[in-house]
């Protein structure tokens, strides 16, 4: 991939995910965020965070499925960027939902399933983007790293916990990002079962899998 | 100037014929102009009613018991930020879809236990001596408004039925056609809630003086993804318990299945009464976000009612009868 296409593509990912933000950003300033703003901005970063992570997760699945090596240059910048919005729902949550009642939000976290799970999913994120760096890759090694980094798929799941238990029966949209997971990881699993072949397991483990295989 | 709101409109005609009434565009610009002077002297919720509706008028006596001493909500917010699941699960269905709503002709079968049943037209209801009322509305999801209803209570209506010494609760039946509410069209997942919805109270609430049928809200007839033509209001349950475009009303002697206590037993009971120290399984219900403000309010015992009904519900746990 040259460097055009990569820069162009980064910068797509750029765009497209500060996009709602940016929607919102406008809305606040034009008084258009409806009758509950701070309900809206909650829920649309909230809904940004779970598109971007879950877009993360696909980036692999690309490269299993068509054998292109630019999905993986984009992943850590989703997840990144994934990260960002997370962090801003949560502390949407606590200053403008609640205004620092701390003690009600604890309580919530202890006895609320789906705030538990989201309050989860965000701590578990930490250390990922803690770890995004190259030297961090380095200092920790690959197959350190690459363990630590399977948590994205616990995350995953956590965060499409955390809206499939919030909403109200009759809202159907929890369980598309509920199936779009399952399908990101069953190709993650099919391909996993495809590779214990014995053929495969005398092949030598490198970090990019080569075309000719197939 | 509440008082000059209803003169107003008195003056205006409710009893003409509908032949004889000023044709829309004429009557929309008289009301900029009567608004623009409006303007000039009256507070800002009711400037807003003037300004934002476009519904017919509806007459009515404000009834001084009846009169929350807090900021009314915007009519803005009150007709587009709505729960009404026949039309759609998101906020902003039922303004988008309220078009599709017919509410004429409509009548309301009253009828079960009781002496003399029978169906009413709404054209008799909204002649009923209305009055309004200012109540607060508490919905399950820890948000409220503020809101001046235009009703009767429903006890005028069920005195008339008579209803017998066996009833004991009434049930409320919303309308069931697809075609008027695109929400009760099945969806990929199956349902949302199953239709008709019903909702009920038991006699005693449903004879209580707060609870209100309504037809109107902020000086107007009901807009449809309020509940037109014609819904009940009991304020000192969450905003569920109210049914709306009601078709039916009947007495029973056993307690009425009720919609979203099918859907999620464990999440809404029967009773429902708005109450601070009983959470909901998934959200505290100690607070809620009064619509238009930025801090969330405490939530009152039976949303600020308790003097009124507090004693309907002397010696029961209302943990268990949540």
């Amino acid at each position: 991939m040259t460097w055009r296409v990569r820069v162009g593509l980064k910068a797509a990912v750029w765009i497209a995910s500060l996009w709602p933000l940016g929607v919102l950003v406008r809305g606040f300033l034009t008084d258009d965020l409806g009758a509950n703003p701070i309900d809206h901005i909650t829920r649309t970063l909230g809904l940004t965070a779970l598109v971007l992570l879950l877009t993360s997760l696909g980036m692999t699945p690309l490269r299993t499925l068509f054998h292109w090596s630019w999905p993986i240059q984009l992943r850590r910048l989703l997840g990144l960027l994934a990260f960002f919005y997370v962090c801003l729902h949560f502390a949407v949550w606590i200053g403008l939902d609640h205004f620092f009642a701390w003690r009600p939000m604890w309580e919530d976290v202890l006895k609320r399933p789906y705030i538990t799970v989201g309050v989860l999913a965000l701590v578990l994120l930490i250390p990922l983007a803690a770890t995004s760096t190259a030297g961090m890759i380095k200092r920790l090694g690959g197959a350190n790293w690459r363990l630590l980094h399977k948590l994205a798929y616990v995350i995953g799941g956590l965060g499409v916990l955390h809206f499939l238990w919030l909403a109200k029966k009759g809202r159907t949209t929890p369980y598309y990002y509920a199936i779009t997971l399952a399908v990101l990881l069953g190709i993650r699993l099919w391909d996993w079962l495809r590779k214990k072949t014995p053929l495969d397991t005398l092949a030598p483990r490198t970090g990019e899998r080569v075309g000719a295989r197939d | 100037m509440l008082i000059k709101r209803s003169a107003d409109q008195k003056l205006r005609g409710e009893d003409i014929a509908s032949g004889e009434i000023t044709a829309h565009g004429v009557y929309l610009n008289r009301r900029a102009f009567m608004t623009g002077v409006a303007a000039l002297a009256l507070t800002p919720w009711s400037r807003e009613a003037e300004a934002q509706g476009n519904l017919q008028p509806l007459a009515a006596t404000k009834n001084p018991a009846y009169q929350v001493q807090e900021a009314l909500t915007s009519y803005k917010s009150v007709t587009t930020y709505n729960n009404f699941y026949e039309f759609g699960t998101d906020k902003g269905d039922p303004a988008a879809h309220a078009a599709s709503l017919k509410t004429r002709p409509w009548t309301v079968q009253v009828d079960g236990l009781c002496a003399r049943p029978k169906t009413f037209d709404i054209e008799e209801l909204i002649k009923l001596p209305l009055e309004e009322r200012v109540y607060r509305l508490r919905c399950v999801e820890a948000w409220s408004m503020v809101i001046p209803w235009i009703g009767f209570p429903l006890s005028t209506l069920l005195k008339r039925v008579e209803p017998t010494g066996q009833a004991k609760y009434v049930e409320f039946t919303t309308l069931v056609n697809p075609e008027m509410f695109p929400g009760q069209k099945r969806g990929i997942f199956g349902f949302s809630l199953d239709w008709p919805y019903t909702e009920g109270l038991r006699l005693d609430e449903a004879m209580h003086p707060l609870t209100l049928m309504t037809v109107g809200l902020y000086g107007q007839v009901l807009p449809n993804q309020n509940g037109a033509p014609l819904r009940v209001v009991v304020p000192w349950k969450y905003g569920f318990k109210s049914g709306k475009s009601i078709v039916r009303i009947r007495l029973t002697s056993d307690e009425p299945k009720t919609s979203w206590n099918k859907a999620a037993p464990s999440e809404y009971g029967f009773y429902s009464n708005v109450n601070p120290e009983v959470s909901h399984p998934r959200w505290s219900q100690a607070t809620e976000r009064r619509i238009g403000e930025f801090k969330r309010r405490d939530t009152l015992m039976f949303n600020g009612y308790a003097d009124q009904v507090a004693s309907l519900y002397a010696g029961m746990d209302l943990k268990k009868f949540y």
